[in-house]
């Protein structure tokens, strides 16, 4: 189902992007780019579709302008890398395999095209805005960071994976994931903790057969590949995703990116968000209700300014629930890991803790 | 009272008074025991202290004759640790019956005793470096003078005795000289030659950088022959000789000049022997000190004469007349700072003149910017009194201080707290006065006076403005060039990479791509090209 159109549609556009270029140029126009502006000024949370999306202020980036011509070549070079080297030739390449093909010292000058990563990352993310492809779309991989278990089997670039059958380690979750194509699937739900250890804790316990569901995990951060692949499995399966972090604000800003975007990839919400997902724990009850409260780790000028800063974002500012939550954090002056049950007994969340919550619904949305 | 030089200068006239009255402290004890106030502390320093007082003697003497000035300095090693200094100048000459004195001679000469702005002041100089040559290796200064076309050429050889403060001629003849007029000095001493910074070198720059119409040649010990033409062929304003102030007088100062006075009344005294007093103001004087102004000078007590300084200091006089100065002027200090530094820019300004207790000055300064000057380095700093450059006793100075604390940062230079800016650039500050306040005898740095520090600032800044201008011109024109630059050398890589998006031919594009930067440069150079993305 994969290949050959998709790879056209993204040479496609690709090539209109150079055209207008050459079509500018013979005009003997000062050759540019018009794009949403992706900066936070711009970024707007839609109140009906739940996501954060861009806003309407635009940017152009010109070649004869001193402030933009390093950034408005790195743009077209990294592009002309994409189309010829990736898409052309139907291979893939990482962020910082790009990097590298781009490091290249300008002839007769001491500039480098880009001096790090982060300047070749942002002109990828530019890209996709520019041109509309996903990342994926245009054969950029990132380091894969998740695994995956349970009863699922899909098909990766043609071989067939059991996922549960696949040991302590479960399956790898790649990079890009729009082109896996899921087989049979008999869970319930899909679990995704951002805990590579609380993902080993509920494997061994065999959580996954005994809940029939499937477990997984990142580690940190929600990846692209991990957000777009639970984003297929909710609607294409119909699977509901509960979303188990630490009890602090960084786990209800993970849980947050993961249900209404995040800042940086606002431009490609419409492929990565979920707004279905609940959040499952550990919350500021459970401190209670779990006698965890000696367990507490004090919160420090960092995280209270985090905290101020996330519960006025949009799409927490009228959620009472979560306005509940940010105020018992502050309350606490505390925060607590996932890990802190276990001094409850080792089992204790696969075996009480998560299907009691399960049971009631306890869930915040 | 008035600065720590004038007490000196009495330690000095003490010292030597109590040598000539008790014959047991000899002036060549004093001398070696005081060596360092005369500039003569080390072998390295003591060598271009000589060379500093003889030339600075030879630009004093043309001055006063009119002369436009030609001086050689020349340097021979003779053995491992001495050399054989020769200054040689196209001056007046002087007088027969005058040399052995002048020359041999401590504290005899023709500036001391009058208020005019000259290089040299005491009369110590070249007789200090005479006598040092005698105390380290035994030698007569040699003399060779003439004073004009039909008159001989006279050769001495002189030693100072030091017992008596009185020249030895050791040899006296005539000589041959093929030259109208003018005097060779000739002094072995100890000392040690070296380049680079506080050099006999750098000291020959500064001073052809403050004397524009000498022309001046230095011979190093190494043979190596540097020229220092002239930067104009006008000569400078001589300087009139003024009487003292009264407002600059001290009681010391009065009660000397009541005694060594030729007028015959108190009144007279007042008028004559100062500046700005006229009659009426001197009646007042006397009469508020309850001294008549018929008394005989040479009369008055100590407690009269207490009395009259009391009432000199109550009363107000006219400011000083300040044609007794002598700048080198904007146009000929902008000159040769052209012709001594390879830079790109100079300004130079001239401070109309101001008084600091009773004494008049002006205060000249100049810059010299980028070109060959060193980027990363503080500012050289040359500062000069009375056309004289100062080389010693940087830090302590009057000048250095008021550099360091004018902000120069407002005007396109680095400077970090209060430091010396850092840059391409050379500052120059002149100070002409008739009387300098230098901190010590050895005429090394300037007394923080509010009045100079205040005229030095004001000259600085002056400068300061004009560097500006060209800085950011300067600036404005690199950035264009650096811009043409940029964009030529992106184009190609451009128009590779959209060649390669689309299917048109890079050259085609590169050549598009050109004539769009000459017209899209009109647009950027109206906009100044620095709007950033949002």
């Amino acid at each position: 189902m994969v290949p050959s159109k998709k790879i056209s549609l993204s040479e496609e556009k690709l090539k209109e992007l150079g055209d207008n270029l050459a079509r500018q140029i013979s005009k003997k126009q000062n050759p540019s780019v018009k794009f949403p502006t992706r900066s936070l000024s711009n970024i707007k949370y839609n109140k009906q579709t739940k996501k954060l999306e861009l806003g309407k202020s635009i940017t152009e980036r010109s070649f004869f302008n001193l402030g933009h011509s390093k950034k408005f070549l790195q743009t077209i070079e990294i592009a002309s890398i994409i189309k010829k080297q990736l898409i052309e030739t139907n291979k893939h390449e990482h962020l910082r395999g790009i990097f590298y093909i781009a490091k290249r010292t300008l002839p007769g000058t001491n500039i480098n095209l880009v001096d790090d990563q982060t300047e070749s990352d942002k002109i990828i993310e530019d890209l996709e805005v520019i041109t509309g492809l996903s990342r994926e779309e245009l054969h950029v991989s990132a380091n894969k960071m998740g695994s995956m278990v349970g009863s699922i089997s899909l098909v990766d670039a043609g071989d067939l994976i059991d996922c549960s059958r696949l040991g302590r380690g479960g399956y790898s979750i790649p990079s890009i994931t729009d082109e896996l194509e899921f087989k049979k699937v008999e869970a319930k739900y899909i679990l995704y903790t951002e805990k590579a250890a609380i993902f080993e804790r509920l494997n061994e316990d065999k959580f996954w057969v005994k809940n029939n569901c499937i477990l997984v995990t990142s580690q940190g951060q929600t990846t692209r590949g991990i957000r777009r692949l639970l984003q297929r499995l909710s609607e294409e399966q119909n699977l509901p995703i509960y979303v188990l972090c630490d009890g602090d604000i960084y786990g209800a800003y993970i849980y947050s990116v993961v249900k209404y975007g995040s800042i940086a990839l606002a431009h490609a919400s419409d492929r990565l968000t979920i707004p279905s997902v609940k959040y499952i724990g550990i919350t500021m009850d459970d401190i209670i209700n779990y006698d965890l409260k000696k367990h507490l780790i004090r919160l420090d000028e960092k995280d209270l300014a985090r905290i101020k800063q996330i519960s006025q974002y949009d799409w927490f500012k009228d959620n009472k629930a979560w306005q509940r939550q940010f105020k018992m954090m502050k309350e606490f002056h505390g925060k607590v890991e996932i890990q802190a049950l276990a001094t409850k007994g080792i089992s204790f969340i696969s075996e009480t803790y998560l299907p009691n919550k399960i049971k009631n619904k306890d869930f915040l949305e | 009272m008035q600065t720590k030089l004038n007490e000196e200068k009495k330690e000095i006239e003490f010292a030597i008074e109590q040598a000539k009255k008790q014959r047991e402290i000899s002036i060549s004890e004093f001398f070696t025991k005081n060596r360092h106030l005369l500039g003569f502390d080390n072998p390295l320093k003591a060598l271009s202290t000589a060379i500093k007082e003889g030339v600075d003697n030879s630009l004093d003497a043309c001055e006063d004759a009119n002369i436009m000035p030609e001086i050689l300095v020349e340097l021979k090693q003779t053995t491992p640790e001495r050399f054989l200094i020769i200054i040689d100048d196209n001056g007046p000459g002087i007088v027969k019956q005058q040399i052995p004195r002048i020359f041999g001679k401590l504290l005899y000469g023709s500036k001391f005793h009058k208020l005019s702005q000259s290089r040299g002041q005491q009369g110590i100089g070249i007789s200090a470096a005479a006598l040092y040559g005698q105390l380290t290796t035994g030698k007569p200064i040699i003399i060779t003078s003439k004073i004009g076309k039909n008159n001989p050429a006279y050769y001495y050889e002189l030693h100072l005795d030091t017992s008596k403060n009185e020249p030895e001629i050791t040899k006296e003849e005539v000589v041959e000289w093929a030259r109208d007029h003018g005097t060779r000095v000739e002094i072995e001493m100890e000392g040690k030659y070296q380049k680079g910074k506080r050099s006999v070198s750098e000291y020959m720059k500064y001073t052809a950088v403050a004397n524009p119409h000498a022309k001046l040649t230095l011979v190093e010990p190494d043979g190596t022959r540097i020229e220092y033409p002239r930067a104009t062929e006008v000569p400078p304003i001589k300087p009139k000789e003024i009487k003292p102030h009264p407002e600059g007088v001290e009681l010391g100062n009065l009660i000397n000049m009541l005694k060594s006075t030729e007028s015959r009344t108190l009144q007279s005294f007042l008028t004559s022997d100062f500046s700005r007093i006229g009659p009426k103001t001197a009646k007042e004087i006397c009469e508020l000190a309850n001294v008549s102004p018929n008394s005989r000078p040479s009369r008055i007590a100590k407690q009269e004469a207490d009395n009259l300084f009391q009432s000199i200091k109550k009363t107000k006089f006219i400011a000083p007349p300040t044609d007794c100065l002598s700048p080198i002027g904007q146009e000929a200090l902008e000159k040769s700072l052209r012709k001594e530094f390879d830079a790109e820019f100079y300004a130079a300004t001239v401070r109309p003149a101001a008084v600091y207790r009773g004494n008049p000055f002006i205060i000249e300064a100049a810059v010299a910017y980028g070109g060959n000057l060193s980027k990363e380095e503080p500012a050289e700093i040359i500062r000069f009194a009375n056309k004289v450059p100062l080389q010693y006793q940087q830090g302590a100075c009057a000048i250095t201080k008021s550099i360091m604390s004018t902000n120069w940062k407002p005007y396109g230079l680095h400077q970090s707290g209060g430091n010396t800016p850092i840059g391409p650039l050379v500052i120059v500050v002149h100070i002409a006065s008739v009387w300098v306040p230098f901190t010590s005898e050895s005429k090394e740095s300037i007394a923080h006076y509010p009045e100079l520090v205040k005229e030095i600032k004001l000259a600085l800044q002056e400068c300061g403005r004009y560097l500006s201008k060209y800085i950011k011109k300067h600036i404005q024109a690199k950035a264009e060039r650096e811009r043409i630059n940029l964009f030529e050398k992106y184009i190609p890589e451009l128009a590779a990479s959209i060649s390669k998006l689309s299917d048109t031919s890079k050259s085609e594009l590169e050549d598009n791509l050109k004539i769009i930067l000459t017209q899209q440069l009109k647009i950027l150079n109206k906009e100044d090209g620095t709007i950033k993305e949002d």
